[in-house]
């Protein structure tokens, strides 16, 4: 039992480690750049869905149709846009976590559990002439296991809800991973996301919206299986559209 | 000869890993409701079985015996994760489909148990073979049931229309049952039953 000495033991375990760690490390390095690649047009592609220019799962030209869309850095606390940063060159979930660009967020206002929100954010716009016809509004909030990552699409009144989807998330599939069952995201259009003063109002509830209630614009069904989830979406949705998100941006584009 | 023959085939109808060895039914009701992922998985899973049994084998007169399910566990871990990160690159939006189901490879039964039942005591190209030969067993009965399951579930096969859905305009009212991951058992029982009745060997004597 020569194998069973712990010299050897260690050996076999740090020999195994090394050279597993090489292949693991030489892939993810070698990969990343592609990887980013299909990250960044998968987001374009849920932003045209959140436009409503294109299907779920359609295989369209997505950088063709992208030119259609307009965006702008908008600077959150005041709600005013930032003409000197082009929406390309700014990475938001780099600066969350630089500290010179991003403000701690008191934990009673915390309720999308993201701890610091950065300055500006892009916020992106399907326009019929000078006219906006949809906003489209970059959202993220913890879930159960993951933070997750949508896009909330209103309409010109900036309250009306016209879509709203996860791009990017890691809930249990079949249970909180159903917030990408398209069938619950239609539950989503037409709901009035703000009430009378403008403050965010939508709720997940706990199984059926009765629709004779006068609330019931403002609720979504629960997922059944997903209550964390389903509450993180509600959070993630009233912060992003309270006076710490898009708040003020979305009072003065609704005068 | 016979011996590479019986590492490679066996596996496939014999002594199948799903229907015979009844092992890696999670992953059978997860990724099957279409035949896109069922394919990528299969060939994810045939991808990790054989070279964790080839890798597995070469170094198997070295693994000292306290740690070596961690040693298997390590090197089927890095393979999942590689294959992942290719997909990650290469099939996007079939990843994102897969989600987890890509990283759970690693806790598939099937690969764990070939490791530990035949690498660890037979030579790399045999155990290679035994690999391949359970991957593709595995994949027989993956695509049998997917196939099942997305032209009656959803009319189509690899996405393409095969029977025009009624609230498409067509004649196939959709089974809705067949998406929902329960049917899968269905259908591996279907599949046991008929593999049975064909080779009757399989079928345990009476007590």
């Amino acid at each position: 039992m020569h194998n069973d000495t712990i010299g050897k033991t260690v050996g076999v375990a740090a020999a195994v480690c090394v050279i597993c760690s090489i292949f693991v490390s030489g892939a993810a390095v070698y990969l990343k750049p592609i990887q980013e690649a299909n990250k960044t047009l998968d987001v374009k592609r849920n932003i045209l869905i959140a436009a409503g220019l294109l299907e779920e799962g359609g295989k369209t030209d997505v950088g063709e149709l992208f030119e259609q869309i307009d965006s702008a850095v908008v600077d959150l606390a005041t709600g005013e846009f930032v003409d000197d940063i082009a929406a390309e060159d700014f990475d938001p979930r780099r600066a969350a976590k630089d500290p010179t660009q991003s403000v701690a967020i008191d934990a009673g206002d915390d309720i999308a559990g993201i701890k610091r929100r950065s300055n500006y954010r892009v916020v992106y716009f399907l326009k019929d002439g000078e006219k906006i016809k949809r906003i489209i509004l970059p959202v993220y909030g913890k879930g159960l296991w993951s933070t997750m990552y949508g896009l909330l699409a209103l309409d010109a009144d900036m309250t009306t809800i016209k879509s709203f989807g996860f791009y990017e998330h890691a809930e249990t599939p079949g249970l909180g991973g159903e917030i990408d069952n398209t069938a619950w995201k239609a539950l989503w259009t037409g709901k009035i996301a703000l009430d009378a003063d403008r403050q965010p109002a939508v709720r997940v509830i706990r199984g059926h919206v009765d629709k004779n209630s006068p609330e019931a614009v403002h609720q979504v069904d629960g997922l059944s299986g997903a209550t964390i989830t389903g509450r993180g979406v509600e959070n993630l949705v009233r912060f992003w559209l309270g006076r710490e998100g898009y708040g003020p941006l979305l009072k003065k584009l609704s005068m | 000869m016979s011996k590479v023959k019986e590492a490679l085939f066996d596996p496939i109808f014999k002594n199948n890993p799903i229907a015979v060895q009844v092992l890696g039914i999670c992953s059978v009701l997860a990724v099957t409701s279409k035949l896109e992922t069922t394919v990528t998985m299969c060939l994810a899973v045939i991808f990790v079985v054989t070279l964790s049994n080839l890798s597995i084998s070469l170094i198997r007169n070295h693994i000292p015996s306290s740690i070596r399910m961690i040693v298997q566990m390590t090197i089927i871990a890095s393979l999942v994760i590689l294959v992942d990160q290719f997909l990650k690159a290469y099939a996007y939006e079939i990843s994102k489909q897969l989600s987890v189901f890509v990283g759970l490879i690693i806790t598939n039964c099937i690969i764990m148990g070939r490791a530990e039942a035949y690498a660890m005591k037979n030579g790399p190209w045999l155990s290679m073979l035994d690999g391949l030969g359970n991957g593709i067993g595995y994949s027989i009965v993956l695509l049998a049931v997917g196939f099942v399951r997305e032209l009656l579930g959803s009319g189509k096969l690899l996405g393409y229309v095969v029977l025009p859905l009624t609230i498409d305009g067509g004649w196939y009212p959709a089974n809705g049952l067949l998406l929902l991951s329960p049917s899968a058992f269905f259908l591996i029982g279907f599949f046991i039953w008929g593999l049975r009745t064909w080779k009757t060997e399989l079928v345990e004597k009476e007590n």
